[in-house]
């Protein structure tokens, strides 16, 4: 069970390995998008770790890069069709980053590193817990985000009014993708010095 | 206590003078010029800045209420409004930077003694005071600590944390409201520049009110003639590099001339100069010697870029009237790749001749 928890934290894709940053700026900007990007590569990553685990005998080496794009872009198309049929707005919203889902690194990664060599349980466990280690960054960037750039969480005002009446304003940086690098850059600093110091040896 | 909070005694030991105590071991000259003198010549080379923004305050203040002020009266007002922008720079800078200087158990460096008093000096006389904490305490923090404290920094922290205001709270640092201190609501105080970049050449003030600085602005920015005094004392006592200077204004001049010719703006080419924060930029802030580019061609291409970046940020963006502040910032982070170039160039050149 151990090694599944990996992903958590001391193995975390974001923060160690560095994966997947680029849609981790895109669609944090707000709690809402960021938490279904996360359930949506968690979904992926899952099901396509399952699915090229179960069939990883029968892929010949030389072209299980064109195998694993087709089942994961199997699976982008299906979150993608989800989502704008039921969660239309949230879709606008993150446009073209579910759609980018098939080129993530992270799970591609995953299935190279980790499904071609696993049987398909702990395949599925590896991609659930990899999504989840993408989401809780992606949620905790987004939830200071929202909160100090739009005064709000989840589009509901948070911020009381009495605050703005005595000259508190929202700051306007947030919203913008630099500081969501700076953002993601203090976490791995936080985490770097607080959590395990191994990585600065 | 001793030891513990060595670095902030040590700071004070040595801040306005020389300790008695000589180096200890092997050879190691000591000029008499250190960081400490150098940033203090730096401040020295503000205050005539400084003086005249003080009294332009007032006077932008009293101006728009509707009665002329007495000079005494108008440099009182600027002082009481400077005054708290100045205590809460230093406290949020310091802070940081004692902070950091304990945990890396370092000498605390003198660096911040000229941001915290350029950081008040570009900013906009009302703008509230937690603003400028938390814009001073990020710029040192993003900008200076986290890649190693004062020398290592590749961004000028006081722009940074003026960039950092502009782009988080732009509605106190643009827009025709907040350039003059507690003016009266119908009087409109867009600094000229704004006004002109916006489609309104009739505002366009003299060239003598320009190059004299009675023309609302930030505190330090407006008034030429202290400006080049400052210029005078950084180039006499060599702290500040000619080679800079001289291009980012001779790069400045050509663009506007360019742009004034092809119809871009109305305003003069030696008008473009005298406007906004040019001058204040080429002088303070481009001659940083740690973000400015080291080698001598280096300087020039630096220089020449941000004089050219400057105008044309101001001309064709008219959302950016500021263009200097992010001209400058801009050729901060190719300042290392400048210098590698030509170093690199040299070497090639160099090699070639030998063989």
């Amino acid at each position: 069970m151990k090694k599944y928890l990996g992903p958590l934290s001391k193995d975390n894709p974001i923060l160690v390995q560095t994966l997947g940053v680029c849609s981790a700026l895109a669609v944090t900007a707000q709690l809402k998008p960021a938490v279904v990007m996360a359930l949506s590569v968690t979904v992926v990553c899952a099901c396509s770790n399952f699915i090229i685990s179960l069939i990883r005998n029968t892929i010949p080496p030389r072209i299980r890069i064109i195998v694993q794009l087709l089942v994961v872009s199997f699976f982008v198309i299906l979150v993608d069709q989800m989502l704008q049929a039921y969660l239309y707005d949230v879709s606008k919203m993150l446009s073209v980053f579910v759609g980018l889902i098939i080129t993530n690194c992270i799970v591609m990664g995953r299935l190279e590193a980790f499904a071609l060599s696993h049987k398909p349980l702990p395949s599925l466990m590896d991609g659930v817990m990899n999504g989840v280690g993408y989401g809780l960054v992606l949620v905790v960037v987004a939830f200071f985000r929202e909160l100090l750039g739009s005064g709000t969480l989840w589009n509901h005002p948070v911020v009381p009014q009495s605050w703005y009446a005595a000259g508190y304003l929202n700051n306007g940086l947030m919203i913008l993708p630099p500081m969501a690098l700076i953002l993601v850059g203090s976490i791995i600093w936080v985490k770097n010095g607080v959590g395990d110091g191994k990585l600065r040896n | 206590m001793p030891k513990k909070f060595n670095a902030l005694l040590d700071a004070m030991d040595t801040f306005l003078r020389t300790p008695a105590t000589v180096t200890e071991g092997r050879c190691h000259v000591r000029d008499a010029v250190d960081m400490k003198r150098i940033m203090i010549t730096v401040m020295i080379a503000l205050c005539p800045a400084l003086f005249f923004g003080w009294w332009n305050v007032g006077y932008q203040h009293f101006l728009s209420m509707g009665y002329a002020p007495t000079v005494l009266g108008a440099a009182w007002y600027g002082f009481l409004k400077w005054l708290p922008l100045v205590i809460v720079t230093y406290v949020s800078g310091l802070g940081v930077e004692v902070l950091f200087s304990q945990i890396r158990k370092e000498e605390v460096a003198e660096g911040f003694f000229v941001t915290g008093f350029i950081i008040p000096m570009i900013m906009p006389p009302d703008v509230p005071l937690w603003i400028v904490a938390l814009a001073t305490a990020f710029a040192v923090l993003f900008g200076k600590e986290v890649f190693g404290g004062t020398g290592y920094n590749f961004l000028n922290p006081a722009l940074l944390a003026r960039a950092f205001v502009f782009f988080a709270y732009p509605s106190v640092i643009s827009g025709d409201k907040v350039w003059i201190s507690a003016g009266a609501d119908a009087v409109t105080g867009a600094t000229p520049l704004a006004l002109v970049m916006n489609g309104h050449p009739e505002a366009l003030p003299s060239t003598w009110e320009l190059f004299l600085g009675t023309i609302p602005g930030c505190i330090g920015e407006t008034c030429k003639i202290a400006i080049l005094i400052g210029a005078a004392i950084l180039l006499f006592t060599q702290v500040a590099d000619w080679r800079i200077m001289l291009t980012v204004v001779a790069g400045g001049y050509a663009t506007a001339l360019i742009c004034n010719l092809a119809g871009l703006c109305p305003a003069a080419a030696h008008q473009q100069l005298l406007m906004g924060g040019f001058l204040f930029g080429a002088v303070f802030m481009a001659t940083d010697p740690v973000t400015a580019a080291h080698t001598r061609t280096g300087k020039y291409i630096y220089g020449l870029l941000i004089g050219v970046l400057a105008i044309l940020i101001r001309t064709l963006n008219k959302g950016y009237p500021e263009g200097m502040m992010l001209a400058i910032l801009l050729m901060n982070i190719f300042a290392p790749l400048i210098d590698y170039c030509v170093i690199q160039t040299n070497v090639k050149r160099r090699r070639r001749v030998k063989t």
